[in-house]
């Protein structure tokens, strides 16, 4: 019995010494970690005098975390970026899972105050906050990423940038369309395939309703329609940039109806899952992703993913801000730059697509190949003449800027963030 | 001769009452236990020196001007949801609804700050605090009324009327979103500034935060006083120690309760107007993003006291920009910080056991024997 209370008063005495020493942790702040020092420790423990490098700053507020294709391929770009520029971690403060709501104004403020001199916003919705600290902070300078509004902010501190993915989409498109010509040649189309004008179904799962995803949906068609004319495509919207379950829902909605591509502007692996689910049950279905390569989950389905390679503009933007030199107000860049790509073909592929694709590529960088060329498409049945790309009054309907010059309409000319939100013939928004 | 054998390693008693000293001590010590504990698992998973995360944690709220103004910021908002809960607890009466009622008070202020820029600014405002504590109220008296009248179950009433306004709010958010198709509404008035609470008198904008701190510690006051000093609030204490008492006395039980949770509602319906005019300026269904149901362990844990619950806020809101911090400082994602929190929590809610119960281990009792 002596035994047990002896236990527990010595368990009470480490308790109550092991809680002081951890009530005096405050006090012992100042001192350096002495064991277990990790680089990233020695980031906060010093931060002022983490100038090793350089005493550059940049904040990066990013709508998600590693577990997010969209954000993942950030946080590479931002890597290499750094790695580029001779840069290390310690340059960088990351703010991970910011919502698009107030937090993300004060997300951007605290970097500020941590000593940012450029600050970074990964989604569209966080363009207003990061507006508004533009508005506050007139020495920071502050990209909204895919945003649009930088331009008509007057804020010579306020930027947006956006790779031109379209072009990616389309070189996907053509990807596709290659592998519908072989399985229409191969005899593997069946009756439920082909719509009620004898044209083969293709599907496409969409985040929301805005330029930002028509432009790509319809350079994606326009891919397909350029090496296989007779196609048509149906729209599925999922009202979320990242929803898994409603992705792969759409997704099986839309192979069930008789589709045998599915595109995808949306984050998650949902779409290219239920293809390969799909295809192995016997349906003849292929999965075009996005953003990351979705041979792990589809190795069978998966044909390619077009891809935003962010590291290019991380790269152009440190490097400017690091010098303190001013920068685009609003960024665009494709192939040319190699702001864009296609992942990894996958084995499904039809044969003598690498050679299309490098010679689409290779157009569309010499600008023989335009994506939104007026004479491929038609809006209610006539060669559209004129639209315009930008909005000025704040209504959501583009009403000044006529992109469409030379026969081509212009995306990411006039504004870095897509603007072409023509609805051609031959697609169908479901919802 | 009696057994030692069978009598149990250590048994539990009910305390018959605790100073408030020994009470307070005890909550200090599981506090320091829970930073004690979720500083070892910090290193136990990723090997990081748990004196630094402190340090972080500590940063996290007071590193530097701005952060130190959210985290009072929070905190005061905190405290003004628990402090609405108050006279529904005291009652009885299980208010889960804050959540709810603060989104719809935040509905109808963005309301007013989107359509009536135009308004003489005291106007606009007299429109947004009545509006945002009407809607609030009714969204707190619904449940009320329905215990009142058919005695349904309010914790579930409650809980459901939250889910109602969750959707509410995304309908207002896809009718006023700003810019088209963003699925959010923006900051409202960004230049003008119309709406945000530092322009209540006057125009020429300056600052939020000492508003904030000072209307919710008048409402703290308020609810004291309300709940301390006058009629109805011992007829809110009288209820929720017995109703059969009540009724006895002459108290009509139905009227106080509907007339407690329209006032439980209205405030945490206050709440949300402070939470957009004065805070966010903007609305989504995160605006209440979950401190509807902090401030339930806040008002518990405060026993009702609303300068208690001040304190309980500050520390429930320094862990949590702590968690965050952490997260940044250390390239963890928003799951260790949850970690963290629920760690806090545990520590926290079970020190209310050793201060309700006292726990005698065999020894000790034998010698009592």
């Amino acid at each position: 019995m002596k035994k047990k209370v002896l236990a527990i008063l010595m368990c009470a005495a480490m308790v109550v010494s092991l809680a002081a020493g951890c009530g005096s942790s405050g006090a012992e702040s100042s001192a350096p970690a002495a064991s277990g020092s990790t680089a990233s420790e020695t980031k906060e423990d010093a931060p002022e005098e983490a100038a090793s490098a350089s005493d550059f700053k940049a904040g990066i507020v990013l709508v998600g975390d590693e577990n997010e294709g969209y954000t993942y391929s950030h946080i590479v770009g931002i890597q290499r970026a750094l790695e580029k520029l001779g840069l290390t971690e310690a340059n960088v403060i990351w703010k991970y899972s910011i919502a698009e709501d107030e937090s993300c104004y004060d997300a951007i403020v605290d970097c500020i105050n941590s000593g940012c001199s450029l600050v970074v916003t990964n989604s569209y919705g966080h363009q207003s906050f990061a507006q508004q600290a533009a508005e506050e902070y007139p020495d920071v300078e502050i990209v909204a990423m895919t945003g649009d509004t930088a331009k008509a902010s007057g804020l010579p501190n306020f930027h947006n940038a956006f790779t031109k993915i379209y072009e990616a989409r389309y070189v996907g498109g053509i990807i596709a369309g290659l592998k519908l010509a072989e399985l229409d040649a191969d005899g593997k189309l069946t009756d439920k395939n082909y719509d009620e004008d004898g044209k083969v179904k293709v599907g496409y799962v969409g985040a929301y309703p805005y330029a930002e995803v028509v432009s790509g949906y319809t350079a994606f068609f326009l891919g397909i329609k350029s090496v296989y004319e007779n196609v048509s495509m149906d729209v599925q919207y999922t009202n979320s940039w990242f929803n898994i379950t409603a992705e792969n829902e759409a997704a099986l909605a839309l192979i069930d109806d008789g589709c045998v591509i599915i595109g995808q502007h949306a984050d998650s692996t949902g779409a290219p899952s239920a293809c390969q689910e799909k295809l192995e049950a016997g349906t003849v279905v292929y999965s075009v992703g996005y953003n990351v390569d979705m041979l792990s989950v589809a190795p069978d389905a998966a044909l390619t993913s077009p891809t935003n390679e962010w590291e290019v503009y991380y790269e152009y933007a440190f490097g400017a801000a690091m010098k303190g030199e001013s920068f685009d107000t609003n960024w665009a860049e494709g192939f040319d730059k190699g702001a864009v790509a296609i992942t990894e073909l996958g084995k499904s592929c039809a044969e003598g697509t690498q050679a299309a694709v490098d010679e689409a590529i290779a157009g569309i960088k010499d600008g023989s190949i335009q994506v939104f060329d007026t004479k491929t498409f038609t809006v209610g049945g006539a060669e559209v003449t004129s639209a315009f790309a930008t909005d000025s009054d704040g209504d959501f309907v583009p009403d000044c800027d006529e992109a469409i010059i030379d026969g081509y309409y212009h995306e990411s000319y006039f504004q870095s963030a897509p603007s072409f939100q023509l609805r051609i013939d031959g697609i169908t928004e479901l919802n | 001769m009696h057994s030692t054998s069978k009598e149990p390693l250590f048994h539990i008693s009910k305390r018959d009452g605790i100073s408030r000293p020994k009470a307070w001590g005890i909550r200090l010590i599981s506090v320091l236990l829970g930073l004690l504990v979720s500083g070892i698992v910090v290193f136990l998973i990723v090997k990081l020196n748990p004196v630094s995360v402190y340090v972080s944690m500590f940063l996290g709220n007071f590193g530097n001007k701005g952060r130190t103004w959210n985290m009072v910021r929070d905190m005061m908002i905190l405290t003004c949801i628990a402090v609405g809960l108050a006279p529904a607890f005291k009652m009885r009466f299980w208010n889960i609804g804050a959540e709810g009622q603060m989104l719809v008070g935040g509905i109808v202020t963005a309301f007013f700050m989107i359509k009536c820029p135009t308004m003489n600014p005291v106007l606009l405002f007299i429109c947004m605090i009545v509006g945002s504590i009407a809607l609030g109220g009714i969204w707190g008296l619904i449940p009320g009324f329905f215990k009142a009248q058919w005695n349904t179950n309010e914790t579930l009433f409650t809980l459901m009327m939250n889910y109602i306004a969750i959707q509410f709010t995304s309908f207002c958010v896809s009718k006023w979103e700003n810019p088209f198709g963003s699925n959010t509404v923006g900051i409202i008035n960004s230049k003008t500034k119309i709406g945000w609470i530092g322009n209540m008198f006057k125009a020429g904008y300056n600052s939020d935060f000492a508003w904030t701190v000072v209307i919710v510690l008048a409402v703290c006051v308020l609810v004291y006083v309300y709940m301390t000093y006058t009629k109805q609030g011992y007829e809110i204490s009288v209820v929720g120690d017995s109703e059969n008492t009540a009724l006895y006395a002459g108290i009509r039980v139905k009227n106080v309760y509907m007339r407690t949770m329209a006032i439980s509602g209205a405030i945490c319906g206050f709440s949300g107007f402070l939470a957009v005019s004065a805070v966010s300026h903007t609305i989504s269904t995160s605006t209440a993003n979950g401190r509807g149901f902090t401030a339930i362990i806040v008002a518990w844990l405060a026993k009702m006291n609303p300068f208690v619950m001040i304190l309980i806020s500050a520390l429930l809101t320094f862990l949590d920009k702590g968690a965050v911090q952490i997260a940044s400082d250390f390239g963890l994602n928003e799951y260790a910080s949850q970690i963290i929190m629920g760690i806090m929590l545990l520590f926290i809610l079970g020190s209310e056991f050793f201060i309700n119960y006292s726990v005698h281990f065999r020894k000790k009792s034998k010698e009592v024997a």
